[in-house]
């Protein structure tokens, strides 16, 4: 009898098991992200074609499909939701202006977690839906592991902020931001131009890619600079949260100017503790910086005169800017950061692409990437991170950087 | 006439072979999704691991919290190897190569971490395995090795300090791990895989070995006093349990093209996950590892219609089958509604 039971029950299992799989295999991910009616509400405040232009497509029945993967949940969400919140608000005044090729573009988010092989099923997940670009993944591990993907099926893949070298190493894959390593020789270029110090103390976060890929360029820029680097030091991401032995080490060390290569967090702690110990060098950073003002409970008065280089500050007086974090503030009541700016500008550049290359949505994916990796090259935006930006066929975006100072409590350009 | 009954881990084969055929079958049928298609190598690594893990808690009787760090060194001891190999070999070489150098060295460093903590009585494997995993991931987040003519260069500080020739490729390059590993594995390779250490875990609790083991955890003073040699079969139990895992880390590492030893994929809290899959499907119970392992990990991922509920559905889920599964009420209701099932189906059998 008991021998029967458990048969029973595993067969039961088993068949509840092949069904759910069976199941899923016929729908696919039918939802839209969440934040799409709050965008398109907002846009449809600021431009009242929106229905005529929307009907439209529902007539035709055609559209083009641009996937977005990042982490919309855990440590890193800040990223994810900026980007699918920025990509929703230019997909919407896309379509508000008469779409790509005359048309409608939808777009799909899905959440990665800041998980290589849960970036991997987004971007299934996606396929299944029809995507036919994909403006991901967010964050570089992500991206490199979704680029294999893409780079197997021939699809167009643009990463707004996936800064690691080897993110845009194939053919279909181009990226937004400016790589690790361009960062980091810019930075020492820009602080060796300017003579902003000569003793130079870093200290970064061993344990993420972007920050080690900065400063490992940073460092041999600077020797053709003639910056003295007198104290490197680390912390990992299981450790940031006391950074006084570092801290300690570049006063010691006599720096005039400290290079943090990392992100906002760990580095309104570091001006903190530099102030505990009545320490006050230059502070110079790259666009992980970008947000430092935002930090709860940071007296905004430590990061006076702190240097970061950035393409996108939300308070530039240009049109284009403002009109931007006006309509995202309008949306979601919050700030724009770089990566929001940075998928900005990565929807337009996939539609000033497909319009170059006249694609419609009936062409194949492969097609459809065949033909973008030549536009590509070939257009140049003018973007909310660069006025203009054009790319190179090995996927690298040629733009000016913009070094931004704090003064006031806001961020003010430095040139 | 009687037939004669099938034993459960008959019937275990029988279910996961059933399972692959099933999903072949959709497969060719074009009726599976890529979204599903690409959680079933994953899937399958975590119900060997869990396997694996069940070897250690249920039928040896000691936790471990490690279980994460021996796939990662499976992982990365097979990665480096497959890509050391990716032009001289074949993959019909090079990919059952790289199985048995993941599995030997997770063997290996099971043994190693066994030597001294399983002369110990208590909770002292839990505590170094639970060490064990980070320490591990910490050293291969430090590490930088890189190969040009020169020969292997290693370093803990930077890739700069590497001094790397022009020449020279990175084979492990700090957080960033090792990229570019053939994508050797597929479905059909990891369902045999498991299968493997289904026969193995199996075959283990039936044999004089397992039967030691099994004493050992039931009554250590009693399991002594007949001569059974326990640190000698504490061993093999946990070594087993570390090599399965270890196979788990290859099919990992060959199934994504880049692999890093961050806390998402080998931290504590995957070694407690894969605790999870073990516990909900039943201590000591092989086949309700797989299960559990299977449905678990499948679960979030198919409520991504959900969007950001979906982690809460989840949770919910987890505590819902762990009051089926060990609520006393809930147990009362399960043997009445089995009783009741018996009744009616037994009676038509003997008919």
């Amino acid at each position: 009898m008991k021998r029967w039971n458990k048969i029973m029950s595993s067969m039961l299992a088993a068949s509840v098991a092949a069904m759910a799989l069976a199941g899923c295999g016929s729908s696919s991910g039918s939802s839209t992200a969440d934040t799409s009616s709050a965008a398109a509400a907002a846009t449809e405040a600021a431009a009242g074609t929106t229905e005529a232009a929307s009907s439209d497509a529902a007539a035709s029945g055609e559209t083009f499909k641009i996937g977005v993967i990042g982490p919309l949940t855990g440590s890193a969400a800040q990223y994810g939701t900026g980007v699918a919140n920025a990509a929703q608000i230019a997909v919407d005044e896309v379509n508000a202006n008469g779409g790509i090729n005359g048309y409608q573009v939808e777009l799909q988010a899905e959440d990665d977690a800041l998980d290589n092989q849960q970036s991997v099923n987004c971007y299934n997940t996606l396929k299944d839906w029809g995507m036919q670009f994909l403006l991901g993944s967010v964050t570089s591990a992500c991206s490199i592991a979704v680029s294999e993907e893409t780079h197997n099926d021939n699809m167009f893949q643009l990463t707004p902020s996936g800064s690691a070298v080897d993110c845009v190493k194939y053919d279909n894959a181009f990226r937004v931001c400016f790589s690790d390593p361009n960062q980091g020789t810019k930075s020492a270029q820009y602080i060796g131009e300017h003579k902003l110090a000569t003793n130079v103390a870093i200290i970064y976060d061993s344990s993420d890619v972007y920050s080690s890929g900065i400063t490992n360029t940073f460092v041999t820029e600077a020797a053709n600079q003639g910056l003295n680097i007198v104290s490197q030091t680390a912390f990992t991401a299981d450790s940031k949260t006391d950074f006084s032995s570092q801290v300690q080490q570049a006063k010691d060390a006599g720096a005039d100017l400290v290079f943090l290569p990392i992100y906002y967090t760990e580095a309104a702690l570091i001006l903190q503790q530099a102030n505990a110990i009545d320490y006050h060098p230059t502070f110079f950073g790259c666009d992980g910086l970008d947000g430092i003002l935002g930090v709860e409970n940071f007296d905004t008065s430590l990061a006076e005169g702190v240097m970061l280089l950035t393409p996108f500050a939300a308070d530039a007086t240009d049109e284009l800017t403002q009109n931007f974090v006006k309509a995202y503030k309008a949306a979601y009541n919050d700030t724009p950061n770089q990566f929001a700016a940075d998928a900005y500008d990565g929807i337009y550049a996939i539609k000033a692409a497909a319009e170059k290359a006249n694609l419609t949505p009936d062409m194949s994916v492969s097609d459809i990437c065949d033909a973008m990796e030549t536009a590509m090259t070939e257009i140049s935006i003018s973007g909310l991170t660069g006025d203009p930006i054009t790319w190179t066929a090995d996927g690298e975006p040629e733009k000016e950087p913009k070094a931004v100072i704090i003064k006031d409590g806001a961020y003010v350009s430095a040139d | 006439m009687k037939k004669k009954t099938l034993s459960k881990s008959t019937w275990t084969y029988i279910v996961v072979i059933l399972v692959w055929a099933v999903v072949m079958i959709l497969q060719q049928a074009g009726a599976l999704s890529s979204h599903l298609q690409g959680l079933l190598v994953p899937a399958t690594y975590y119900a060997i691991v869990a396997v694996g893990l069940n070897i250690c808690v249920g039928i040896l009787g000691e936790l471990s919290l490690g279980h994460a760090g021996f796939m990662c060194v499976g992982a990365f001891s097979s990665s480096l190897f497959s890509i050391a190999m990716q032009n001289t070999l074949p993959v019909g070489i090079r990919f059952p190569l790289a199985m048995l150098i993941g599995i030997a060295v997770a063997a290996l460093f099971g043994f190693l971490i066994g030597i001294p903590v399983l002369r110990l009585n208590g909770d002292y494997l839990a505590i170094v395995t639970l060490a064990f995993g980070e320490i591990i991931k910490n050293i291969l987040n430090a590490l930088y090795l890189g190969v040009d003519s020169k020969g292997l260069h290693a370093s803990f500080t930077s890739q700069m300090d590497l001094g790397l020739e022009a020449d020279g490729t990175m084979l492990i390059n700090g957080p960033m791990g090792i990229s570019g590993t053939p994508r050797d594995a597929n479905f059909t390779i990891a369902i045999v895989i498991l299968l493997i250490a289904l026969f193995v875990a199996q075959n283990l609790v039936n044999s004089r070995d397992g039967r030691a083991i099994m004493s050992i955890r039931d009554n250590r003073i009693a399991a002594e006093s007949v001569g059974i040699n326990i640190t000698h079969y504490k061993m093999l139990g946990f070594v087993v349990s570390a090599a399965i895992a270890g196979a788990a880390g290859v099919l990992f590492s060959h199934s994504i093209s880049t692999l890093q030893a961050g806390s998402q994929y080998f931290g504590y809290n995957v070694s407690i996950l894969i605790l999870v899959y073990v516990v909900l499907g039943g201590i000591g119970n092989i086949s309700g590892s797989v299960l559990a392992a299977a449905v678990l990990y499948l679960l979030p991922e198919l409520l991504r219609a959900l969007s950001s509920y979906r982690m809460l559905i989840y949770s919910i889920v987890l505590i819902a089958v762990m009051l089926f599964n060990w609520a006393p009420a809930a147990r009362n209701w399960r043997t009445k509604v089995a009783a009741r099932l018996t009744k009616t189906f037994g009676r038509k059998e003997r008919a």
